[in-house]
């Protein structure tokens, strides 16, 4: 088996009790009188076959809640040398940012004692308020020199998206902490996800979810975060990735025809997307000729920006052979399971 | 600068004849506001000077040129588009063209005022018959409906949808909700009544932000990031059995580019194998759907970093014969028909992009 790191793991809370030794007494109170069960943007509806691989589910509490479920089944399996937790606690839908700020410690508290201290091969990613980016940075500033946490988390439905200025201080604080900022699928920010209104349908929304990560790649080279923060490293997780060879393309000629009024852009968008963005392996949306999928890694124009993920527990294929794309060379193998993330992540 | 100047400034006219022309997108505009008051119904004409248009603002990105428009296209009075002569000498003749079709955008979709985005419509339909497609016989016209109420937009297609200048209705891709909804559909059951496809072209404003991530800052984000409005569209008319409901029900995706949309229904294949049960309405691939019901205008298309990409983009597509040639004129991302494609298409191939496969789209000789 060759070596492997996994960009996507999910790590879950079982249950919003399991914070409360994590919780000062007044937010203690507030959730017993307000009977809040915790946030949800529901981006995995608990009965969909999408949610859960079959197997996942602990006896008790969602798929990836449990530890010893998770080790045999997401770390065991694949002889993982370093599995990335991606805990996506929507702490961003909560509107009482106190209250969200309060979920946030608690919740990274909690990814310290139940997961990074139990197993070596794990790593981890800070949940942050970023609807008060602010705030989020403090929070950033808590946890960010722990060895453990590796990036800082971001659904990918924001209020803003990333690249504007609003955002700085989560930007500045990873960068000085030398953390990651991952953006994940999902994410409710109370805004249609779509520029055309509300789907209907889940699967219409998950499939939709990969033009929000398209907004937030083109904005971010477009306001200029790249510019502002050079050492930026940003990963778009669970995203989709075979998008991404035609949007560079539309970027560049945007930019070849518009870059006046954005000046402060000097490359074309691509040069900043090969430089700054990677994007995990799962799900693929592969075509079924498996031709066309080398195609689309040889479209990207750079051999270092996918990962391999699982993106465990959710299904997105049945026998671990199939995660990989086949036809690989060997050195491109490689750098999807292994060499691409250690470099990026600079384990 | 007159008009005969123009003429001899322009291309030669007799340059010898490559391939058919048919141009999927042009734009055509009044030439002053008061054109309004020749063809809008009486009663509306004091609603019209008083209050006017009140669409849903607050996304304003101010265009890197004036009207989006080439600096060349301003005619001696009137807007860019507003005059028949130039328009001639622009794109018609310029490359003698066997037709082409007139995309408005004079806002009506975009109306909050759905009477009187009724109103608008039935004004800028009887404009269009006047002033474009009766002294022009190489023009059709895109009727233009208040498609954001079913029963309004569904009698402007019965009033006007046996005129044969019509060859389609148009809307705009940012829509208030997305177009598989129901709200929509006695606009499909209208247009197949009159045998219409639907044209969904670039623009507009829906209901929230211009993106799925919130408001971008920058004209560039409005313009460029166009392509994720027509993904959630095509999804929408997919996942919600639109086809399975019209299976005569063609749409045109105009200025939206392609390089997006192969991918786009692997996405949709792979999401639907998962969770059919949620759309037990659809019988078939979303990538069937697509490739039996869609057709896509060439203007703004994605331009590879390498031209076997662009080889590579056609075959994953696999929809030859639904690529349509636009110039999207008067606007400043004008494609001309010689420069546009690419090098290296196939002959066969080409005609059909600039001419065969929107002849027969359209039903035109």
């Amino acid at each position: 088996m060759k070596r492997v790191i996994d960009s996507d793991i999910h790590n879950e809370l079982p249950s919003l009790k399991t914070l409360i030794p994590y919780l000062d007494d007044h937010w203690v109170a507030y959730l017993n009188e307000s009977a809040f069960v915790g946030p949800n943007a529901n981006d995995y509806p608990a009965g969909a076959p999408t949610s859960a691989r079959e197997g996942t589910k602990p006896e008790k509490g969602p798929p990836g809640s449990d530890f010893g479920l998770l080790k045999k089944q997401a770390l065991d399996a694949w002889d993982v040398e370093i599995g990335i937790l991606t805990c996506g606690y929507r702490v961003q839908s909560v509107q009482n940012e106190d209250l969200a700020v309060a979920l946030s410690t608690a919740i990274n508290q909690w990814q310290v004692d139940a997961w990074l201290e139990k197993d070596a091969r794990l790593r981890a990613s800070l949940v942050v308020p970023s609807q008060n980016p602010v705030l989020a940075a403090e929070e950033i500033e808590r946890f960010g020199d722990h060895p453990g946490f590796v990036q800082v988390m971001l659904p990918v439905r924001s209020y803003e998206p990333y690249g504007k200025r609003v955002y700085d201080p989560i930007f500045e604080a990873a960068v000085k902490h030398g953390l990651v900022v991952g953006i994940h699928y999902g994410g409710a920010s109370s805004l249609p996800p779509t520029p055309v209104g509300w789907p209907a349908t889940y699967v219409e929304e998950m499939a939709d979810m990969a033009q929000v990560f398209q907004s937030q790649v083109m904005n971010l080279v477009v306001e200029g975060a790249f510019d502002r923060f050079p050492e930026l490293r940003v990963v778009l997780i669970e995203g989709g990735w075979t998008w991404m060879p035609a949007w560079m393309w539309r970027l560049d000629k945007e930019w070849r025809g518009l870059r006046r009024n954005i000046p402060w852009v000097k490359r074309p968008p691509s040069d900043y997307i090969r430089e700054h963005i990677r994007m995990t392996l799962q799900p693929m949306d592969a075509p079924d000729n498996p031709d066309y999928l080398l195609q689309m890694m040889g479209q990207l124009d750079s051999d270092e920006m996918l990962l391999f993920s699982t993106d465990y527990p959710h299904w997105h294929f049945d026998a671990p052979e199939d995660a990989i794309p086949k036809g690989l060379s060997e050195s491109l193998r490689d750098k999807i399971l292994y060499e691409n993330a250690r470099t990026f992540y600079r384990f | 600068m007159g008009v005969a100047t123009l003429v001899e400034k322009g291309r030669k006219l007799d340059k010898p004849k490559k391939n058919a022309v048919i141009d999927c997108d042009i734009h055509n505009a009044m030439t002053s506001g008061n054109v309004w008051y020749d063809f809008l119904p009486k009663e509306w004409h004091d609603y019209h000077r008083q209050i006017g248009g009140r669409s849903r603002m607050g996304s304003a990105y101010p265009r890197a040129m004036k009207s989006a428009a080439r600096h060349d296209s301003w005619p001696p009075s009137g807007p860019p588009g507003s005059d028949m002569d130039m328009l001639r000498v622009h794109v018609l003749d310029a490359w003698d063209m066997d037709y082409g079709i007139l995309n408005p955008l004079i806002g009506v979709g975009s109306q909050q005022n759905l009477r009187y985005a009724s109103a608008m419509a039935q004004a800028v339909n009887d404009w269009q018959v006047a002033a474009w497609l009766e002294p022009e016989p190489r023009l059709r016209a895109s009727l233009i409906v208040p498609y954001e109420d079913g029963d309004l937009a569904a009698a402007e297609i019965d009033r006007m949808g046996d005129h044969p200048g019509f060859a389609q209705v148009l809307f705009v891709v940012r829509t208030m909700e997305p177009l598989g909804s129901r709200k929509y559909w006695k606009v499909y059951e209208a247009a197949l009544r009159h045998d219409l496809p639907i044209g969904i072209h670039f623009g507009g404003s829906g209901a929230g932000p211009i993106t799925g991530a919130g408001k971008p800052s920058h004209y560039i984000e409005d313009h460029g990031g166009m392509p994720t409005a027509f993904q959630a569209q095509v999804a929408s008319f997919v996942y919600e059995g639109v086809f399975e409901v019209f299976p005569e029900l063609k749409v045109v995706l105009i200025e939206g580019g392609f390089g997006w949309l192969a991918p786009l229904m692997w996405r949709l294949d792979s999401c639907y194998k998962k969770l059919k049960m949620e759309v037990p309405h659809l019988k078939r691939l979303p990538s069937e759907y697509i490739r039996e019901h869609f057709w896509l205008s060439t203007q703004t298309m994605e331009e590879p970093s390498r031209p076997e990409y662009f080889f590579q983009m056609l075959e994953h597509l696999d929809m030859n014969d639904r690529l349509m040639f636009a110039t999207d004129y008067p606007h400043w991302d004008f494609d001309a028909p010689d420069m546009a494609l690419p090098t290296g298409l196939d002959a066969d191939l080409k005609r059909n992009i600039l001419a065969e496969n929107a002849r027969i789209l359209y039903k035109l000789d």
